[in-house]
């Protein structure tokens, strides 16, 4: 199968096109900078530029689609270029150059209005209810991507929470160095329950969802390790692993929860440019819970995560320790 | 209604919509000639109007003119003949003052819903709005009940429906109303519905305030119709309080005066005295109903001003056969506060089934009590031995001296221990049952016995089992509000209590004739209301020729004893004579005890079986609804009045026997050396402390039995093979074998937590526990639907009782229980049991107690420990990552957080049960990221 993915620059982009190039599929990687993979035929470009896109998707079976503008920041029109148009872009072009598949990478954070989350299945994606401007395009994009599922051309969302890994320099190097540093709090007593997904899951649920695609096409999944943690949990598991001092003081509840969660986004994806200012970085993180049910996700993609939480910190630890 | 006294009169409309929960394609006018009726129309104008008029329905005539009313209905009929689908009958719905069909909108589309799923029980529904309520048509004129019943009348032969099968329904007013049509139809009655209503005021009982308040001349029409006070009023005794939007529909078709004269003319048309226009029409409702023989039901909200308690009371005895189901919490508009459809829809499935034939064939004697009673002492599979009443050993003891009862500490007496020879006791009980008998007390009589344990409530309650009346028993332990909640849901005829209980009837208004325990001042007595005392009873049966009435029927209901309340609102639990001499019969089985045999009581329930058993029984000092104060001492001193070789003691009572151990001398050791019976009854107590008080007892078994109210003997561990079960590796807490005559099984979960599977002995599947034994209870009291829930297992041979517990049985048949279903958690992997990781998790240095407990939803429930740890914390945090690591390994349950707290909540009554349910949710709103709260 010959497999176009999409921002490959990014931890999970990479991992997606590793696991797919190792299992003998025919993976070209697509995205502006530099890939975080090697051993692939490349493509730089943008998702704003029509045709670097028909290019890129030329002779493409599937689609596998993870490249987006990631930040809390940023001009809201290049949230809309990028994230949706950039969507219809390569959803039309992929149409158009025969690809019968298409996994659209989304977030969980595109149905919900930054309350607590306890156990909720995928909700349809709504961009009025979404947080922001990340939120509110990747609502609009997953809903793009979802219409256009058709006979012959099935797509599917994947959502998945808070990827981490060794190798992240996303939130878990965030967390480290700021740990290092002694200037990591925790909100609250830390105990709100998150979901997280170890990476290797996060890859293997996107492979799956790829191959179920004719089955389970117009359908979106949250994707998870299916492990909820409490905050302070996972805190001190990440330093633990990095061998650093876990946080010691806290900071009032009430400020981390004005804020709501929407931060899963920068754990998730791939880097933008923009980097969020530390500070609202954690404060809007860590201070209600979100955990989802995974029942769906695993019956029908036929997925559940190979590497436990367990597992997961002492590889992370291990990535330190080289 | 204009200043001259005549109403407005208006056609009958469509509701406007949308309005909440009310689909408009069950909203039709059907225009019902006048005349057709048995009682002509209304009084004033438009009365008498005669010229029937063909025409009605769509294309009906002008209305108000007098030729036809206009009737609006909810009506699903349309919609069940569109699928082809042919009704049973038609569930006829009657709303009360001040509502309309608005009040039945569920049940409409709830039985066109399940028409669809099982047309084979389908059921039309039509519900009304009366005349001049809702959106029907202003007459205006004045309809008293007679002319309402008529009106219900002509509309269902306008409709086809009269000739039935008709199920009636009702509510308030409107359960008048429906009552009426049922008894002026009975050959077309399939059966009658009622939610809150009534048909008769009691003589001796005030009409309740908030009438009496609305009939005032002076207010009523004020209230009632120039403002919407009374309409106000209704609508906020919802609970919980109506949505607005709901609120709003049904206040939609009395905006104005002009259209609120029905509700001043139902309030006026109360029949207050028997010279009102609608006294007669009431009362031949009243008593008509007497010889209605089709199943009823009646679903009641205690917490209604109007229709209170005492008119469910009075209904039962007019319809003793219906099922009735009382909701605590709820009130008037029960059809607001309960999801009320769908129980009505399964109870009439379960009570009019389908292919029962035509309406004749499943009313009369069938459904009759009686023959219910009879079918009961039928039951084949668990009579065993012939019915020895309760009283048989009183009375053949009736010349003895031996003791038959001793009290160590009789209540007001200074420290010399009472004794009473069977010929006392035997005396006192007829002399009771006489003078119970001459105030009145009559068979069938619920008497609530508000008196601590001791010879008074044995004398007393054997003389009630003596005449047929039911003893109504709920502990002090249920606390003050749990005690009365029991006392009025269990509406008792009579009330014998200590002073302190009958001052607590005063104040909160319990209802029933009153008794004392003991003589009071005159003036006391009086502020009380005290009928008489037990010592005046006595005397007074002492004179009285009169002879006792016939004793009870083996089936006649004996006994209503309460639970403890630990799992929800407590419940009377029914139990008939036979069912009573079977427990009886199970204790004297299991232990051995029998005539002569001594017996200290340490434990109330059990206690009061001694004089059945011809036991000695023996009182200990201690106070009664504080089993920690039982002393080592009191129990030696206990034993060796009368020889005993039986103790019986809770667990707290054996907790502080065990403490107090060290003040015991050579002697009382030795007393205690002759125990052969130790029974510990309640919450099973830890290894070690059982083999403390085995060394108390070097003679005695120990044993613990396991049961509950509704059973109280099930099965019964000693403690050789509680120490050889703590080496089984099954889940749970092992509570040993059957004990004689009783069958246990379990109904296997499914994987959403629920016990749904067929029952099976199977060992190793864990399922919710369902026993059998003649001594299985009866029956809820006035709880239909936990009754029908907990027997649904039954069949003519042989009664099953769901426990609620959950658990499985081992390889050599003894019962593990694993917790309470309620508290079974079912994660997406499956139910999860608690008992058993909660006691691995206890296995670890650190921890003292522990619970587990499930958050989110069921099917994807998480699992968190809640933890008390040896040092005990100052507040609640999270678990060290050791230790929670440590519950993860020794679980195997990959537990989302362990919470530490400085004590585990337990509930009232059982110091040693976890409220689970409480703690799940205080667990969901922390780890929600909630504030941090102590349990």
């Amino acid at each position: 199968m010959r497999v176009l993915v999409t921002g490959a620059s990014g931890m999970l982009g990479a991992g997606v096109a590793v696991a797919l190039a190792a299992r003998g599929d025919d993976v070209r990687t697509f995205q502006r900078g530099a890939p975080s993979v090697s051993g692939v035929d490349d493509m730089r470009g943008s998702l704003t530029d029509a045709a670097a896109v028909a290019r890129a998707v030329a002779g493409a079976d599937a689609v596998v689609h993870l490249a987006a503008k990631v930040s809390l920041a940023g001009d809201r029109a290049d949230f809309e270029a990028v994230n949706v148009d950039g969507t219809r872009t390569l959803l039309d072009a992929a149409r158009a150059a025969g690809a019968r598949r298409f996994v659209y990478t989304s977030s969980p954070s595109v149905a919900h209005a930054g309350v607590s989350i306890v156990g909720d299945d995928a909700l349809p994606a709504d961009p009025d209810r979404a947080r922001g401007d990340y939120a509110r395009t990747k609502a609009r994009a997953e809903l793009a991507a979802l219409e256009a599922d058709a006979p012959g051309f099935a797509t599917v969302a994947v959502r998945p929470h808070l990827v981490w890994g060794p190798g992240d320099t996303q939130l878990i190097g965030r967390i480290v160095e700021r740990a290092r540093a002694g200037r990591l709090p925790l909100l609250g007593r830390g105990a709100a329950l998150l979901d997280t997904t170890y990476i290797d899951n996060a890859v293997d649920a996107h492979v799956a969802a790829l191959d179920r695609a004719d089955d389970v096409h117009g359908r979106s999944y949250v994707v998870t390790n299916g492990q909820p943690r409490t905050v302070a949990e996972l805190m001190a598991a990440i330093c633990g692993a990095a061998g650093v001092a876990a946080p010691r003081w806290r900071v009032p509840a009430s400020v981390a929860r004005a804020a709501g969660g929407v931060v899963e986004a920068v754990w998730a994806v791939a880097p933008g440019e923009d980097e969020p200012p530390m500070t609202r970085f954690l404060a809007e993180q860590l201070s209600t819970s979100h955990w989802y049910d995974q029942r769906r996700t695993r019956a029908e993609l036929h997925w559940t995560p190979a590497v436990g939480l367990d597992e997961g910190f002492e590889r992370l630890a291990a990535s330190y320790r080289a | 209604m204009s200043s001259d006294g005549v109403a407005a009169r208006a056609e009958a409309s469509l509701p406007p919509h949308p309005l909440p929960g009310l689909d408009p394609a069950f909203s039709r006018v059907v225009h019902v000639p006048v005349g057709t009726g048995t009682e002509g129309d209304g009084i004033g104008v438009g009365a008498g109007a005669g010229a029937r008029n063909g025409a009605s329905g769509a294309g009906g005539a002008a209305s108000a003119s007098g030729v036809s009313h206009g009737w609006h209905v909810l009506d699903n009929g349309a919609a069940l003949a569109a699928r082809g689908i042919q009704p049973r009958g038609t569930i006829l719905c009657v709303h009360g003052n001040p509502t309309w069909s608005y009040l039945w909108r569920e049940l409409v589309s709830a039985a066109a819903e399940r028409a669809e799923r099982d047309p084979a029980n389908a059921w039309r529904v039509v519900a009304v709005d009366q005349l001049d309520m809702g959106f029907s048509e202003r007459t205006g004129t004045v309809r008293p009940l007679a002319t309402r019943i008529a009106d219900l009348s002509a509309l269902t032969r306008e409709l086809g429906i009269e000739d039935g099968p008709v199920v009636t329904l009702g509510h308030d007013w409107g359960g008048v109303v429906s009552l009426g049509w049922a008894v002026q139809h009975r050959e077309s009655l399939a059966a009658v519905m009622l939610l809150n209503t009534a048909v008769h005021q009691p003589e001796h009982l005030a009409i309740p305030a908030p009438l009496r308040l609305a009939l005032r001349r002076s207010l009523l029409e004020r209230s009632t119709v120039a403002t919407p006070a009374f309409l106000e009023t209704t609508l906020a005794l919802a609970h919980p309080r109506l949505d607005p939007a709901v609120r709003d529909a049904f206040r939609a078709p009395y905006r104005g005066a002009a259209r609120r004269a029905g509700i001043g003319g139902f309030v006026a048309d109360i029949p207050v005295s028997p010279e009102h226009r609608s006294f007669a029409a009431l009362d031949a409702v009243a008593e008509g109903i007497r010889s209605l023989h089709v199943p009823a039901v009646m679903l009641w909200g205690p917490r209604d001003p109007v229709f209170g308690d005492q008119y469910l009371a009075d209904l039962i005895t007019r319809l003793p056969q219906a099922d009735v189901h009382r909701f605590e919490g709820t009130g008037h508009l029960i059809a607001e506060d309960v999801n009320y459809a769908p129980v009505l829809l399964d109870w009439l499935a379960s009570k009019v089934p389908a292919g029962a034939g035509d309406p004749d064939a499943s009313v009369g004697p069938a459904a009759s009590p009686d023959r219910d009673a009879a079918d009961a002492g039928s039951r084949s599979g668990e009579v065993t031995a012939p019915f020895r009443p309760m009283g048989a050993v009183l009375d053949e003891l009736r010349a003895s001296d031996r003791t038959a009862l001793v009290e160590m500490a009789p209540r007001g007496a200074s420290s010399a221990p009472r004794s009473v020879s069977w010929r006392l006791l035997s005396r006192r009980v007829t002399e009771l049952a006489a003078g119970l008998s001459a105030s009145g007390v009559r068979p069938g009589d619920r008497v609530s016995l508000l008196v601590p344990p001791g010879a008074d409530l044995t004398a007393v309650l054997y003389a009630c089992l003596r005449i047929g009346a039911v003893v109504v028993v709920a502990d002090a332990g249920l606390g003050l509000a749990g005690l009365g909640r029991a006392v009025r849901g269990a509406r008792p005829d009579h009330l014998i209590g200590i002073e302190t209980a009958l001052a607590a009837a005063r104040l909160l208004g319990w209802p029933g004739q009153r008794f004392s325990a003991t003589t009071l001042a005159p003036p006391v007595a009086a502020a009380l209301g005290v009928r008489a005392s037990l010592p005046q009873l006595a005397a007074l049966g002492a004179e009285s020729s009169t002879p006792l009435p016939e004793a009870p029927g083996a089936d006649d209901t004996a006994a209503i004893l309460f639970t403890s309340g630990s799992t929800g609102p407590a419940k009377g639990v029914v139990y008939t004579h036979r069912q009573l001499a079977a427990m009886r019969d199970a204790l004297a089985a299991q232990y051995g005890i029998g005539a002569g045999t001594g017996l200290v009581a340490g434990f109330a329930p059990f206690a009061l079986l001694g004089p059945a058993l011809g036991a000695t029984s023996v009182t200990p000092d201690m106070t009664v609804t504080r089993p920690g104060t039982l002393t080592a001492t009191a129990v030696a001193a206990a034993a060796a009045a009368a020889n005993a070789t039986v103790l019986f003691a809770s667990p707290a009572a054996l907790t502080n026997v065990v403490a107090t151990a060290a003040s015991l001398d050579a002697a009382e050791r030795g007393v205690l050396a002759s125990v052969r019976t130790l029974l510990s009854a309640g919450a099973p107590l830890g290894i070690p402390l059982l083999e403390r008080v085995a060394e108390l007892l070097p003679n005695a078994t120990v044993s613990t039995p396991y049961g509950m109210t509704e059973g109280l003997l099930l099965t019964d561990i000693s403690l050789d093979e509680i120490r050889s079960a703590a080496r089984q590796p099954d889940e749970g807490v092992c509570v040993g074998a059957p004990a004689a005559s009783v069958r246990l099984r379990v109904s296997p979960l499914d994987e959403l937590g629920e016990a749904v599977g067929s029952l099976t002995d199977e060992p190793g599947v864990t399922g919710e526990i369902v026993a059998s034994a003649p001594h299985i209870k009866e029956r809820y009291d006035r709880l239909w639907i936990t009754d029908t829930a907990s027997k649904r297992d039954s069949a003519p041979e042989r009664r099953w009782h769901r426990t609620g517990d959950v658990g499985h049985f081992d390889a050599a048949g003894r019962l593990w229980v694993e917790g309470r279903l309620p508290h079974v958690l079912v994660t997406a992997d499956g139910p999860l049991t608690p008992v058993g990781p909660e006691q691995r998790i206890e296995t670890l240095p650190a921890v003292a107690r522990a619970a587990l407990v499930g958050v989110g939803p069921r099917g994807t429930q998480q699992a968190v420990a809640v933890i008390e740890t040896r040092d005990a914390a100052r507040r609640v945090v999270l678990a060290p990552a050791e230790l929670t690591a440590e519950i993860r390994h020794v679980t195997g349950i990959d537990v989302a957080a362990a919470l530490v707290v400085r004590v585990l909540p337990t509930d009232i009554r059982h110091n040693s049960k976890i409220d689970r349910a409480a703690l799940s949710r205080w667990a969901a709103g922390i780890l929600a990221g909630g504030p941090v709260r102590e349990p």
